[in-house]
C-alpha cells in the first residue's frame, strides 16, 4: 500500500492564525484601557488569567497547525517498546 | 505602593527591539520547555528588568506566559504519551505549599539581610542545587551515551528505575498508596509530597522548579525522563496559574510582555515537545545537565558581588562589579542557547531519519503491491 497523501491543514491555521492577529491587535491597539483594568488587582485579576487562557487556546492551536502546515511533525511510531 | 506599581507598569514603553526580543528569547525558552519541562525564566526575567520593567513585575508577567505555554506543552505532550496527570496534580499541589513556603523564607532573609542578602541566599540554592543535582544529570547522561555507544545498551536498560525507586516500590503505607501509570506501581504519596514540595520551594527561591521536579522525578520515582519532563509542564502549569492569579490580585502583571513573550514561546514549545518523539530519554538528562551546569558558573560568579555588599568581604571595584554582572548575564543566556542548539540538532537529524524512513517504507509497500 502507498503511502497516504497528507493534506496539511491549511485553511484551518489561517482561521486560528486570523483570529490570534485580531487578539494581538486589540492587546495593544487598547493596551491602555487593558492595562487599567489588568493591573486594578483583587477580583480583577481574573482578567490576565483569562486572558492567557483565551490567548493559550488560539494561539496554541496556531503553533499547532504551523509546525504541521511547514512539514513538522513528531515521528511515527512503529517500534513496540 | 498599589500605585506606584500601576504607573510603573502603564509607564512602559515597549520599543521595537523590546518586542522583538520578548518573542525570541520567548521562542527559545518555549522550546527548552516543550523539550525538558521547564527553562527560560533565568533569561527572561533579568532581560525584562533591564528594560525598565520592575523586578516584581517582570516576575509576574514572566509566570503569566508560563502557565498558558506549559498548559499548551502538557496537551502536546501528552499526546506522545508523556504525561501523567495524575502524578503532575498531585506534585503540583505539594509544589504549591512549597512556593508559598520558599516565599516566606524569602521574605524573611530580606527583611533580615536586605536585597544583597536575599541574592546570595538566592545565588546559594543556585549553586547548591545546580552544583549537586545537575553534576549528577549530566554524569548520568553522558553514562548512558557513553552505553549506547558501544552498543551495550538499549533504552529499557538506560531507564531502568534507580535503587531507590526500587526501595519506594517496596514500602507499603496503608491509605496512602496511589498507582501512578507511568511507572505502573503504586507508591505512597507521602514520598510523592516531599518532592513537589521541593520543586515549588525551588521555584519560589530560583523560579526554574523543574530543576529539583524532573531530577527527582526520574531518580527518586523512576520515572523514564521523557515522563518526568512531560510531566513536570503539568506542575508548572499548576504553580503558574495559581502564582500568576496571586501576583494579579496585587496588580502586578504586564499582559503585553506575557502575551508578547506567550506569542514566541508557543512556537517553541509546540517544536521541543515534537523534537522528544525524536530522541531517547538521556538526552533530556543531557539538555538539562548542560543547563544547569551553565547556570552554576553563572551564579557563582556573583557570589563575590553579593559578599562584598554584604561587607562579609572587601569592597569589589564597581568595574569588576559591573563585568561580573554583565558576564553572569552573558552566561545565562549562553545556557539557552546551547540548549536550543542541542534540541535543534536532535530535531533535524531525526526530521531528517524520518523523512528517509518514509521514503524507504513507501518504496518498500510499492514493491509489494507490484509483486
Amino acid at each position: 500500500m502507498a503511502e497516504k497523501v497528507i493534506k496539511k491543514p491549511v485553511g484551518k491555521f489561517l482561521v486560528f492564525a486570523g483570529i490570534t492577529c485580531i487578539l494581538y491587535y486589540l492587546l495593544f491597539a487598547y493596551e491602555s484601557l487593558i492595562n487599567d483594568y489588568f493591573t486594578r488587582g483583587k477580583f480583577y485579576a481574573f482578567l490576565p488569567v483569562l486572558t492567557a487562557f483565551i490567548f493559550s487556546y488560539t494561539h496554541g492551536n496556531t503553533t499547532d497547525l504551523f509546525w504541521k502546515v511547514v512539514g513538522i511533525e513528531a515521528k511515527k511510531r512503529r517500534e513496540v517498546k | 505602593m498599589q500605585e506606584t506599581i500601576q504607573h510603573a507598569v502603564q509607564m512602559i514603553d515597549l520599543q521595537f527591539w523590546h518586542i522583538m526580543y520578548l518573542i525570541f528569547v520567548g521562542f527559545v525558552g518555549g522550546l527548552v520547555s516543550g523539550f525538558i519541562g521547564s527553562g527560560g525564566a533565568f533569561v527572561l526575567t533579568p532581560s525584562m528588568m533591564s528594560m525598565g520593567v520592575p523586578g516584581i513585575v517582570a516576575v509576574a508577567s514572566n509566570m503569566c506566559h508560563k502557565f498558558p505555554k506549559a498548559l499548551v506543552g502538557a496537551l502536546k505532550r501528552a499526546k506522545f504519551g508523556h504525561v501523567d496527570v495524575k502524578l503532575g496534580i498531585i506534585m503540583g499541589l505539594s509544589a504549591e505549599a512549597g512556593v508559598l513556603f520558599g516565599a516566606h523564607i524569602q521574605e524573611h532573609i530580606k527583611r533580615t539581610l536586605g536585597d544583597a542578602g536575599s541574592n546570595l541566599y538566592v545565588s546559594i540554592a543556585f549553586v547548591i542545587v545546580l552544583g549537586t543535582v545537575g553534576l549528577y544529570v549530566l554524569r548520568d547522561a553522558f553514562k548512558a551515551m557513553a552505553f549506547e555507544k558501544e552498543g551495550k545498551g538499549t533504552l529499557s536498560e538506560e531507564e531502568k528505575p534507580t535503587k531507590i525507586a526500587e526501595l519506594l516500590y517496596k514500602i507499603h503505607i496503608p491509605g496512602t498508596m496511589i498507582h501512578f501509570k507511568s511507572i505502573n506501581k503504586k507508591v505512597s504519596f507521602l514520598f510523592t509530597i516531599p518532592l513537589g514540595f521541593a520543586t515549588g520551594f525551588l521555584a519560589a527561591t530560583i523560579a526554574v522548579g523543574g530543576f529539583i521536579g524532573v531530577p527527582s522525578m526520574i531518580y527518586i520515582l523512576g520515572v523514564p525522563s521523557l515522563i518526568a519532563s512531560g510531566t513536570e509542564l503539568v506542575i508548572a502549569f499548576i504553580m503558574g496559574a495559581v502564582g500568576t492569579f496571586k501576583y494579579a490580585w496585587s496588580g502586578f502583571v504586564d499582559i503585553r510582555l506575557a502575551m508578547l513573550i506567550l506569542l514566541g514561546s508557543l512556537f517553541g514549545v509546540q517544536l521541543g515537545a515534537i523534537g522528544t518523539t525524536y530522541v531517547k530519554g538521556y538526552m533530556i538528562k543531557l539538555v538539562m545537565g548542560v543547563i544547569m551546569v551553565i547556570i552554576l558558573v553563572s551564579r557563582g560568579l556573583m557570589v563575590p558581588v553579593y559578599l562584598s555588599q554584604l561587607g562579609w568581604i572587601s569592597p569589589l571595584n564597581p568595574t569588576y562589579v559591573s563585568l561580573l554582572k554583565n558576564t553572569s548575564f552573558a552566561v545565562n543566556a549562553l545556557a539557552l542557547f546551547v540548549a536550543a542548539f542541542i534540541i535543534f540538532k536532535n530535531l533535524i537529524k531525526g526530521i531528517y531519519e524520518e523523512k528517509r524512513y518514509r521514503v524507504l517504507e513507501t518504496a518498500h509497500s510499492t514493491l509489494k503491491t507490484t509483486k
